[in-house]
């Protein structure tokens, strides 16, 4: 399995990046870890005629705190993410999540950014990214623009990004003190993409639930922002009827392929599966 | 396509070379510098034969470009034990609790219980499992395997190992 030829561009600055893209069009990708785009290489599903790799793009890498918001440099590695004190202190979802994908070699190597841009409905940090509320932020020619990840994704492998743009960033608004935090992901093995996931978000205040916010992973096209589902919770005491209208609504919203996962029905009652398991596990970490 | 020039350190030695883009490491690894240790097993970067240890992370060079690995210090099964033939403590570990059977998976698992060990020194039962996750056996069962890579940190550490010392 070797790829098709292509020139090989490895520029230090987005603006260089951003340029070379430009300059090759439809006939150019970017790489950064590379454990989506070379398989597909491989496989020949994909035959880019220029690969532009973002590694040596210092501004592009890294974990920081903005008024309010952390960023996460698109080229941040997987396992960056799970051991950063930044992240552990204010986003542990998105560890938990990340120690769930791949292996641990494949999260050496992969990174957030090419996770959530190339619109594999099969990635779990997208429906996170939709739990969260967090913005993409993309460069192009025309110069830098602000995406929502709950309007990012329109269909397999199809998102917002327009050719010779860049995922430079990932702004994701630092979550109110108290808030309780669970991603659940069903699996048939290490490294396999889930079957269903799910990622819960809940504040409480008192015995009621003040905020919820939800997300589902591979039960569709896209990653699925579940607002019904939330809204379900929200001013309620967390009891089985909330929970189990919460559940209804997620999994009203699903619509996944039948694969080697399991049949369609299956997924679906997984997917609301994950959700009250999610929930359960935010609950008790819900101060 | 235009060739590329690479230079990078394999095993502490100075490489340079002409490479086409779209050489994997792996191939350039095994074929032009004939480091046959790691292994191709699935090509899809599920299995872990290959894997090497690249500027401190352990990576599968199947699905990384050779153009990619420019300026690495790189180190494959090859460079574990010492110059004069004397094992890593970890190979000695995989001959003395049978943790092989074949052999084909043994290069990347043991290059992969390297970088382990380096970043955790004394890991349970639970996270040896998890830290070989990307490595595949298709003979042993994994148990002799994580026996070994316990018996490598003991001795790595001059230690017992934190579960049995509980």
């Amino acid at each position: 399995m070797i790829p098709g030829s292509f020139d090989y561009h490895c520029p230090t600055t987005v603006d260089e990046a951003v340029a070379l893209l430009g300059e090759y069009g439809e006939e150019a990708r970017a790489i950064a870890g590379g454990h989506s785009l070379i398989p597909m290489m491989k496989l020949r599903l994909a035959a880019p005629e220029h690969l532009i790799d973002l590694r040596r793009i210092d501004s592009m890498r890294g974990i920081s705190r903005d008024a309010g918001s952390i960023v996460i440099g698109a080229t941040t590695t997987q396992a960056e993410i799970i051991v950063s004190p930044v992240i552990a202190a204010d986003l542990p979802i998105l560890s938990e999540t990340a120690t769930l994908i791949a292996d641990p070699q494949v999260r050496a190597v992969g990174t957030i950014g090419g996770n959530v841009a190339n619109g594999d409905p099969g990635n779990d940090m997208p429906a996170l990214m939709q739990c969260l509320g967090a913005d993409y932020v993309l460069k192009g020619p025309g110069g830098e623009r602000t995406v929502a990840a709950r309007d990012f994704y329109e269909g397999t492998y199809f998102t917002a990004l327009e050719e010779g743009e860049l995922l430079t960033a990932i702004r994701i608004p630092q979550p109110p003190a108290g808030i309780g935090w669970a991603y659940e992901k069903l699996k048939r093995k290490v490294g396999d993409y889930a079957t269903a996931a799910a990622a819960v978000l809940l504040k409480m205040d008192g015995d009621t639930c003040s905020f919820a916010s939800v997300a589902l992973t591979n039960v569709g096209d896209t990653p699925l922002f579940a607002a019904e589902a939330a809204e379900a919770l929200v001013g309620s005491k967390l009891d089985a009827a909330a929970i189990n209208a919460a559940v209804a609504a997620a999994e009203a919203i699903t619509n996944p392929a039948s694969d080697g996962r399991g049949p369609a029905e299956y997924r679906t009652k997984m997917a609301g599966v994950m959700v009250r398991r999610a929930i359960a596990r935010a609950r008790n970490r819900a101060a | 396509m235009a060739k590329t020039h690479v230079k990078m350190t394999v095993n502490g030695k100075q490489v340079e070379a002409l490479v086409e883009p779209r050489t994997l490491l792996i191939h350039f690894i095994r074929e032009e510098l004939e480091l046959t240790g790691p292994h191709i097993g699935c090509e899809t970067s599920h299995c872990g034969a290959c894997t090497l240890d690249i500027d401190g992370k352990s990576v599968k060079s199947c699905t990384m470009f050779a153009v990619q690995a420019n300026g690495a210090d790189i180190h494959t099964i090859e460079g574990m034990a010492e110059a004069d033939g004397t094992l890593h403590p970890l190979q000695d570990a995989f001959r003395e609790m049978h943790g092989l059977q074949c052999g084909f998976c043994t290069p990347g698992m043991i290059t992969r219980a390297y970088r382990l060990l380096q970043e955790n020194p004394n890991p349970s039962d639970e996270e040896i499992r998890m830290g070989i996750s990307g490595n595949l056996c298709r003979c042993t069962g994994y148990q002799n395997i994580v026996a070994a890579i316990r018996l490598a940190a003991e001795r790595m550490n001059g230690t017992q190992n934190r579960e049995a010392a509980e």
